[in-house]
């Protein structure tokens, strides 16, 4: 059983740091859909500013179910 | 990991120093994932915003300016002015007999004031070298990301009017 822990962390670790990558790319994905956003509105289009806005929220939320699977990785990992 | 942690096993307030600043400065990786989540929370509140100054934002009202008489510039002529305040610049050129055209002085790349190329019938902007159309104010070349905006203009008797400004996108 002292054996199985210490590869339980390792795989909690991975997982953490493959959610953490992902996050990195929505947030890179959501920074350039921002600075597209603003560029079409100063452009006078305001078409694609609710779409943006749509994806925008779908990314953050992506965010937010990693961030919790992280938490909850994080906890389970830490406790025998 | 030993040096994130407190070198003794006694309680934090019987150490003579209290704080340690590697384990002060030490962030987890959940701190780094709350901190990524929260960057994004900001970039959907930044598109919300967007939304938001877009449908709730009034359509500014321009005043009617005058601006030339007619025929007062010659053919390929330019005259400047400044519409709608006078802190924007604006170029007209006389581009036939009877056509005048005018648009905001104001590169869309870098604020430059662009000037007209009677030889090479376009606005040119000699910061960067971005060239616009006389036609519409559209880019011909160079590292402008917008079109000019473009002044309505309209004939009062036989005067020149501004009463608007018309701002449209690339392509």
């Amino acid at each position: 059983m002292a054996d199985l822990e210490p590869t339980k962390q390792r795989r909690g670790l991975v997982a953490i740091d493959g959610a953490m990558a992902l996050i990195v790319i929505l947030l890179i994905v959501q920074i350039w859909l921002l600075s597209a956003t603003l560029e079409a509105f100063l452009a006078g289009h305001s078409g694609p500013v609710i779409p943006a806005a749509i994806f925008s929220g779908l990314l953050f939320s992506a965010s937010l179910t990693l961030n919790i699977f992280v938490n909850r990785i994080d906890s389970s990992s830490r406790r025998p | 990991m030993s040096l994130l942690r407190s070198p003794s096993k006694e309680r934090l307030w019987k150490d003579e120093f209290s704080v340690f600043t590697s384990d002060e400065r030490y962030v987890t990786r959940r701190q780094f994932t709350k901190f990524l989540t929260l960057a994004s929370l900001g970039m959907f509140v930044g598109n919300l915003w967007i939304v938001l100054k877009s449908y709730l934002a009034k359509k500014p009202a321009y005043p009617t300016a005058e601006i030339a008489n007619l025929g007062e510039i010659p053919v390929r002529g330019v005259k400047l002015f400044s519409y709608p305040t006078p802190q924007d610049n604006c170029i007209m050129v006389r581009t036939g007999e009877d056509e005048y055209v005018a648009y905001s002085q104001k590169c869309t790349h870098l604020s430059c004031a662009v000037y007209y190329s009677a030889k090479n019938d376009r606005l040119e902007c000699p910061c960067h070298q971005g060239f616009f159309s006389i036609k519409d104010g559209s880019v011909l070349q160079g590292p402008p990301p917008r079109p000019l905006p473009q002044i309505v203009l309209e004939r009062e008797g036989g005067k020149l009017v501004a009463t608007g400004v018309k701002v449209s996108g690339n392509g």
